[in-house]
């Protein structure tokens, strides 16, 4: 081979780079907190200031925990979504991010309802920087010994929760 | 979907404040000059999640606000360095948060490829200019001779 | 009707470029002289109906035709008439139209300043660009129409995006294109030789102007997005590595490498396929910049509002263009021999040592660029990689370059001998030695990396004295103004782009290394002092402009009690972007300082302000020093040698239509 080609190859190389980059999202980062045991964190209730939400609450059974808030467009998009989730039997536990109690409540009222088991109520954002939120709403899926398994960034959709959440909500519920 | 997923990771700015949060260039109180010699610097080596590429030095988002005080609280409140502060920012948000990459293997080609280039840049050019002394010294030519002869040679070689 | 006229000019302007990427081309493989005629009437031709598209575009800003819908999202109501004739280039698709317009001005450039060159020749080279204005006409008429209109026509438009109303951000984006179309041209010179198979010196010779006058068009456009930076973030920084500010600085550090190797292929006949080379890596690169910016590909503060559709466009468009190009450089280059010969210790050398030291700096940026990129395709996950690494890498890699800056000028062509070059030499090296031990402690502190740099530039303009004094030495001053006249134009204009370039690397080092800061919480009444300054805050009042609100600013800069300036900081939050507030520094610049304050927020309820003092040594010198370096361009390209006729030999047959020109 020509010495003169190197160029063409390597420029060959650059051009398929760039094809594969189209079908990325530079914007989405990959959560590390996959594989690993949800964080800690002791939160007050949405509803009931007396009561407690922890990670323990996480165990036990197959979560899908839901970041939002009431100041956020995408969330309010995707809440009937999370109203189907609970009527199909899916246990929701909620993480109201840097929001007011009362403009979080009314936010559910208005949207058709409360589809959360327990919502956890992060006002200061601090459990959100745990969780590695960058922007609401995000969604992870954690099993039954707490293990992160998944997380959704951005609004959930058909697509997305036919095939990719259920899918593993149902792997997950088979395991120990 | 794409578009769309983007556009709703644009968020607006949260109109609501936390007593926490800090201000961008908001003055703050140091034990002494090391401690606000590293919050500076890691001002510029962490990345605002939520931002078009910019540190979380002077991003206006709410979450800049939150990452600064944590920032601040990690090393006033925990004397945390450098390590410490960026492993809190990694395992939370991965290695996207650090500006600087780091040296693992995956980086290799990054940190290395710059100089390697260079060693060969220089290799190729000694190449080239003791190969150019070559022909003019193998010669019993003198240099204007050499030169006449290169491009007597040069411009058969365009003809053809 | 008339933004649909328009569009229709636009639709003609893509026929025309596709007769003129084919006719002449045709023409200079068979010799038909009469189509070779075509070309220039082609390059004026579309021109003309550009322009006049263009002319629509900017009426309808002018007139508030809100049916436009480009129009309708850039502009508004209120937007100041200068504003509105700059929104025009505000966004993706009148950019664009831009960026086609200012190609067809230089196709017309072309076209004139063309008789000394043999026409088989020129028309290759329009036909080229020809094909350049195909593949970005057609790139607007497929997928990138600002004629479209909308069905409901909005009362008021968007508004021109915040960030872009202030005066530098009006001459950035034109003077970036004058500098990438221009780099065209180059490539179009670089094509022609290689498809007519004539690759010389005088190809050099014709090619050099339109490089230099390209990479000093390039070289103001992007110190004036520093520019704006330094004065509209608020944090007095004025470089930051982006992505964006990347794909602008590639093509600049390729075509200095260009300029100083077309400089060997002149003069020398030498690397003339490496030139041929750096003149399409040039062009891939501006391609390859106008990709990331508007593919969504990359992440950036800067990046047009992306849409994969067109990064797919502009794709195909570099693969066709640039993998052409270089599928012919492969066939043709081998064939192309090495030139002249030189020692090892000769400026060829040093030329080459600068050409290997700029393109690894541009790889360096590549990488670092690119690098996310390349770890996400590979499914490894989202890295990123920012100042910390481009500062870290590309600094180290500038030191040596600038150390050829001093050395190159004072080594004699073809074979110099080292004792005589270090003879010259000598005095540079002591006074760079002692600038940098003197200098750095006078600033306040000795550093080691400010101490390299300041020898460095000192050396570069002790290198000036050396070479340019001794030239102009005569007893009178009419004797001294007589031999200045006499001096070779070009020669000097490279030195005075060398002094250009040290005087910016001044500023720049003292500006980073020495500046103060201070942030501070001030109630209106209050001083902070700095740098031997004493800044009194008088508090904020809210202003309306022609489509903001201001909070308005005063400070009060007074040194040993007696009253200096006033600043007035704003932060304005224009109308329709109301979730985007704009700082607006205020600065007090003067030879050795800059004095720089910005609002930050608004602390409770009594007045009270965050406010951001900077000191800013020699900040002045960097535009300075681009200013001087842009002179030097002009002054390269003005050399009447480029101006000479050659006299044109026609042989064989004269036939009505068919001349073997040689």
């Amino acid at each position: 081979m020509n010495r003169h080609m190197i160029p063409l190859g390597v420029f060959a190389a650059l051009l398929l780079l760039f094809w594969v980059g189209l079908g990325l999202n530079p914007n989405i980062i990959p959560s590390p907190l996959i594989g690993k045991e949800a964080p800690k964190f002791e939160l007050p209730e949405l509803h009931n200031q007396q009561e407690t939400v922890s990670n323990e609450m996480l165990k036990g059974q197959v979560t899908v925990f839901n970041v939002f808030a009431s100041w956020c467009i995408s969330c309010r998009a995707e809440h009937h979504h999370l109203l189907d989730l609970q009527r199909k039997g899916v246990y929701l536990i909620g993480l109201n991010y840097k929001d007011e109690r009362r403009h979080a409540l009314g936010y559910l009222s208005q949207l058709g309802g409360d589809p959360y088991a327990k919502i956890a109520f992060d006002y200061k954002g601090d459990i959100g920087i745990e969780w590695g939120v960058y922007g609401t709403p995000e969604t992870f899926v954690i099993d039954k010994k707490g293990i992160v398994r998944h997380k959704h960034t951005g609004p959930l959709y058909r697509e997305v929760i036919e095939n990719e959440l259920l899918p593993l909500i149902r792997k997950l519920e088979q395991e120990v | 979907m794409r578009i769309f997923l983007s556009l709703f990771m644009m968020f607006g700015l949260i109109l609501s404040s936390t007593a926490h949060a800090i201000k961008a260039g908001e003055p703050l109180e140091f034990k002494d000059a090391d401690q606000e010699e590293l919050y500076n610097k890691m001002l510029y080596e962490l990345r605002c999640t939520v931002c078009q590429n910019e540190s979380i030095a002077g991003s206006r988002a709410e979450l800049a606000n939150d990452l600064r005080a944590n920032l601040y609280r990690m090393i006033t409140e925990e004397g945390a360095d450098q390590g410490q502060i960026k492993k809190f920012m990694v395992d939370r948000y991965g290695e996207f948060v650090l500006y600087r990459p780091t040296f693992s293997p995956a980086n290799y080609l990054l940190w290395a490829g710059p100089f390697a280039l260079l060693v060969l840049g220089v290799i190729i050019l000694l190449i080239n200019v003791r190969s150019r002394n070559k022909i003019n010294n193998k010669s019993n030519l003198t240099a204007e001779e050499a030169d006449l002869l290169a491009g007597y040679l040069d411009s058969k070689k365009e003809k053809e | 009707m008339l933004p649909e006229i328009g569009q229709f000019l636009m639709v003609m302007g893509f026929c025309l470029a596709v007769v003129q990427s084919t006719l002449p081309l045709v023409g200079a493989q068979r010799g038909q002289l009469s189509w070779m005629r075509m070309a220039p009437n082609l390059a004026w031709a579309q021109f003309f109906v550009l322009a006049v598209a263009y002319g629509l575009l900017t009426y309808a800003f002018i007139s508030h035709d809100f049916s436009v819908a480009y129009a309708a999202s850039n502009s508004s109501v209120n937007l100041p008439i200068e504003y509105r004739i700059s929104a025009v280039w505000g966004g993706h698709e009148g950019s664009l139209l831009l960026w086609i317009l200012i190609l067809a001005g230089w196709g017309v450039a072309v076209a004139s300043f063309s008789n000394n060159l043999p026409i088989a020749m020129s028309s290759r080279v329009l036909a080229v660009m020809g094909m350049v204005s195909v593949g970005f006409i057609g790139f607007m008429v497929f997928t990138s129409n600002p004629f479209d209109r909308l069905m409901m026509v909005p009362v008021d438009g968007n508004d021109l995006n915040p960030m872009l109303q202030d005066p530098g951000m009006i001459f950035h984006p034109p003077l970036l294109y004058m500098g990438y179309v221009g780099f065209a041209v180059a490539f179009a010179f670089a094509m022609a030789a290689l498809i007519g198979g004539r690759l010389d010196a005088s190809w050099a010779r014709w090619s050099r102007p339109w490089t230099t006058i390209a990479w000093v068009f390039l070289t103001l456009g992007i110190a004036l997005g520093s520019w704006w930076a330094y004065a509209e973030l608020g944090w007095g920084g004025w470089w930051f590595w982006d992505p964006v500010e990347n794909a602008s600085f590639m093509p600049w550090l390729l075509a200095t490498a260009l300029i100083h190797s077309l400089a060997v292929t002149e003069k020398r006949g030498a690397f003339r396929s490496w030139t041929v080379m750096l003149a399409i890596l040039t062009f891939a690169l501006t391609i390859v910049g106008a990709f990331l910016v508007r593919s969504g590909v990359i992440t950036s503060v800067h990046a047009f509002a992306t849409d994969p559709t067109r990064g797919v466009y502009i794709l195909v468009f570099l693969a066709v263009v640039i993998g052409f190009s270089l599928i012919l450089y492969a066939w043709r280059a081998p064939k192309v021999g090495m030139g002249g010969g030189f020692t090892t210790w000769s400026r060829e050398s040093v030329l080459l040592a600068n050409n290997v030291l700029l393109v690894v700096a541009c790889a360096a940026v590549f990488i670092g660029t690119m690098y996310p990129l390349i770890i996400d395709a590979l499914g490894m996950g989202k890295m990123s990689v920012g100042p910390p690494y481009f500062n870290a890498v590309f600094v180290p890699l500038m030191i040596p370059l600038l150390i050829m800056m001093i050395i190159g000028p004072l080594v004699g062509w073809k074979n110099a001998t080292f004792k005589a070059s270090m003879v010259r030499l000598y005095p540079v090296i002591a006074v760079g030695l002692l600038a940098a031990i003197v200098w750095p402690l006078a600033m306040g502190e000795w550093g080691i990396i400010v101490a390299i740099i300041v020898f460095v530039a000192t050396g570069i303009v002790g290198t000036f004295v050396v070479d340019v004094i001794p030239r102009i030495k005569a007893p009178t001053l009419t004797g001294k103004l007589a031999r200045i006249k006499n001096l070779n134009i070009s020669w000097l204009g490279m030195h005075v782009a060398h002094m250009g370039m040290a005087i910016t690397i001044i500023g720049m080092a003292m500006a980073t290394g020495y500046q103060d800061e201070k942030d501070v919480r001030l109630a209106p009444g209050e001083v902070v002092e700095m740098a031997g300054y004493s800044f009194t805050f008088e508090g904020v009042k809210s202003v309306r402009g022609a489509n903001y609100a201001s909070q308005y600013g005063t400070v009060h800069i007074s040194e040993n009690g007696k009253l200096l300036t006033t600043l007035n900081p704003e932060k304005r939050t224009y109308d329709k972007h109301m979730g985007m507030p704009m700082t607006q520094a205020s600065i007090d610049r003067s030879l050795f300082r800059d004095v720089y304050i910005s609002l930050g927020d608004p602390v409770g309820t009594t007045g009270a302000w965050i406010v951001r003092v900077y000191y800013k040594p020699y900040m002045t010198w960097l535009w300075t020093g681009v200013i001087i370096m842009a002179v030097g361009g002009f002054l390269a390209v003005s050399d009447r040698r480029y101006r000479m006729k050659i006299k044109r030999r026609l042989t064989g047959r004269r036939d009505e239509n068919q001349v073997v020109v040689d």
